[in-house]
């Protein structure tokens, strides 16, 4: 056990497998020599050699339309976007082949594509959205998004063990900023197993990736006022783990849906709507969403403050809710 | 100005016997050319008596360009066929009652119902199921050449696409990638003429297609894809150069799509003298007189073939209709594979 950065931990997760199993190898843009744009595979070329780790050209559709035929071959490949945004480009390989292969042909198709998201950089449109909701709409993905050091470990384990395509967005503003212990020995965390981040008794808040870290710094805003939030971290949105929300909100009967992907037809809106569904009669309150608005993500700081849920946005919904 | 190599015709037995077929091969391309055309012909008959839902693709004037690819693969290659290379699905051995159950969306069908029409393969025959998205298989092919190069396995790749397919980027991005890494993989071209409506001087504007894999850094070659034997010499040098360790190859086969689009489309925009031209150089009737004229086909050789064809494909027809439509229950079968589902035989 040692303190990591949720950045180590990928790594080290990645590393783990790729000592263990010959048939895991990396391909991306710059994962080679230059180790990645944020550094997860530096110093993997040398210890695997160039064949394991694949700098490929800028070509996002022959990454995941390789990795997709080379793993219907048997390997265990671990595409890397060099930004999530980038996904779009391979959306076909992705969504026409990947996600449907087993479904209509049999054909498993164990994939992982490592997604560096999210913003707070002033990357502008093209280098800080949280896609992961779009994705959520096709079956046949996998999509995880870990918040922690110990669970990006485990979960990035547990996404090349699995034998589908699983999109593992891992948040760029948690990459060097947080820091955890992790277990040095190999371990699997489960997709689609929620973590209960922090008990509380008044309000279920549904989150997950580095939105976990903004219901923290509120809920212990509201702790000062006696109100104790409940903070449920998905860990996965597909699959989600339902009966941990429904557990909550039964529990506290009342509930914040919070994600940094955009409001309308984002995964928040599957989350409120199961809960009116099955859980009804136990709300006090309306299901209250906090999300980003429906706009692309704007560039300059203040722009993309306002955009970006920020802690007194969750504050005041909180609160709403703790006094309704 | 054509840079690709233009493939020359296969003339005599000795030059055959060359490039590795037998007789017994000969007759073998010539009975698959037949049970290849014959599986469509009757396809269309069932599409038109009301038997096969959605639509109904066929590759007429492909037969021997499919054929005489898959003939000239190695047990361990794999490739990903379209919908105009049921030859390859014929000649990998896929049984034809399974095709058929496939267009009749039934339980046996290989994709038991959950697609359609040729949008399937055997994976145990090396074949990976096609998706409408045409030239999205490439990049997928090349990555199968990529496992092989990563473990050293003699083995390739081949990946198929039209002419109209190579408008499209997935084409651009995985030759460019096989070609950086010099994957054993070979990109087979069925240059058709025309993408649905569209003629090719709308789809490309240099004189072939096969001339734009010197920029990607190998041999480009064009082929009459209506001369099976040519297509088959062109393929196993390919095949061979790739499994040695010399990269890839793009041939292009040179064909007209004999019919529409798909079974609703009569084709009206194709000149008739064009359909009248290519007419005069069927693959089959073309391969059947070279066996008579260069390996002595003798009439009760042709009888056989053409009578145990028919046969096979009545029996086919017979059993694919015994098949049961799928349960609507198993809609929701298999959108996630299992840890078991690996047990395949490309998993290994």
């Amino acid at each position: 056990m040692a303190e990591k950065t949720y950045l180590q931990a990928i790594s080290d997760g990645l590393r783990q497998e790729m000592r263990r199993d010959k048939r895991v190898f990396v391909i991306g843009e710059d994962v080679g020599v230059y180790g990645g744009a944020f550094k997860v595979t530096l110093g993997f070329q040398e210890e695997f050699g160039p064949w394991r780790v694949l700098d490929a050209p800028l070509a996002e559709t022959a990454i995941v339309g390789g990795a997709t035929g080379a793993a219907i071959m048997g390997m265990r490949p671990v595409a890397e976007m060099q930004f999530a945004d980038f996904i779009s480009c391979a959306w076909d390989q992705l969504i026409t082949v990947a996600a449907k292969q087993r479904y209509r042909a049999g054909t498993p198709v164990p994939i992982v594509i490592r997604l560096p998201s999210g913003g707070r950089f002033s990357g502008g449109p093209f280098h800080s959205q949280n896609p992961e909701s779009s994705f959520a709409h096709i079956p046949g993905l996998k999509i995880v998004c870990p918040a922690t050091p110990e669970d990006a470990k485990g979960l990035i384990v547990s996404a090349i063990e699995d034998p589908n395509p699983v999109l593992f967005f891992e948040h760029k503003h948690l990459y060097r900023r947080i820091k955890g212990e992790v277990p040095d020995d190999r371990y699997s965390t489960p997709i689609g197993k929620a973590r209960l981040h922090r008990e509380g008794e008044d309000v279920s808040l549904i989150t997950w990736g580095a939105m976990v870290y903004t219901a923290t710094e509120a809920a212990k805003q509201l702790e000062e006022q006696d109100a104790s939030v409940e903070i449920v971290d998905l860990r996965s949105i597909m699959p989600w783990d339902r009966e941990a929300v429904l557990e909550s909100v039964r529990k506290t009967s009342k509930v914040l849906v919070l994600h940094e992907d955009n409001r309308t037809g984002g995964f928040g809106a599957e989350i409120a709507a199961t809960i009116a569904e099955e859980a009804f009669e136990h709300l006090d309150a309306p299901v209250k969403r906090l999300a980003a608005p429906d706009t692309p993500v704007p560039f300059s700081p203040p722009l993309e403050k306002a955009f970006i849920p920020q802690v007194e946005n969750v504050v005041s919904a909180l609160r709403e809710l703790v006094e309704y | 100005m054509a840079i690709a190599r233009e493939a020359e015709p296969v003339g005599s037995l000795s030059e055959v016997k060359e490039a590795g077929l037998d007789r017994e091969d000969l007759l073998q391309i010539y009975r698959n050319m037949l049970i290849t055309r014959g599986i469509e012909e009757r396809g269309h008959i069932l599409y038109k008596q009301g038997k096969i839902p959605g639509s109904f693709y066929t590759g007429r004037g492909n037969e021997a360009a499919s054929v005489g690819i898959a003939t000239a693969m190695g047990s361990d290659d794999v490739g990903t066929p379209l919908h105009r290379d049921m030859g390859v699905h014929i000649t990998r051995g896929v049984e034809p009652w399974r095709i058929f159950a496939q267009y009749m969306g039934r339980a046996d069908g290989p994709t038991k119902g959950k697609d359609g029409n040729v949008h399937m393969a055997d994976a145990k025959l090396g074949l990976i199921a096609m998706v409408s998205h045409l030239p999205a298989m490439l990049p997928v092919a090349v990555g199968c050449a990529l496992a092989f190069r990563i473990r050293e396995e003699k083995r390739v790749a081949l990946a198929w696409f039209g002419e109209g397919a190579s408008a499209r980027g997935d084409t651009h991005e995985g030759m460019n990638f096989a070609g950086v890494r010099r994957l054993p993989v070979v990109f087979i071209c069925d240059n058709n003429q025309w993408a649905y409506s569209t003629p090719t001087h709308l789809e490309y504007a240099c004189e072939h297609l096969a001339d734009r894999a010197q920029a990607y850094g190998f041999e480009g070659v064009v082929v009459d894809g209506t001369d099976t034997l040519a297509v088959y010499r062109e393929a196993k040098r390919a095949i061979e150069k790739a499994r040695a360790g010399g990269g890839p190859t793009l041939i292009e086969c040179m064909t007209l799509r004999m019919e529409g689009h798909a079974v609703h489309d009569d084709a009206f925009y194709v000149p008739k003298e064009l359909f009248e031209e290519w007419a005069k150089r069927d693959p089959i009737e073309r391969f059947r007189t070279w066996l008579r004229d260069n390996a002595t086909m003798t009439d009760e050789e042709e009888d056989e073939i053409t009578t145990s064809v028919k046969r096979l494909l009545n029996e086919a027809i017979a059993r694919a209709e015994e098949s049961p439509l799928p349960d609507p229950s198993t809609v929701l079968d298999g959108v996630y594979a299992t840890p078991e589902d690996l047990d395949t035989p490309h998993h290994k």
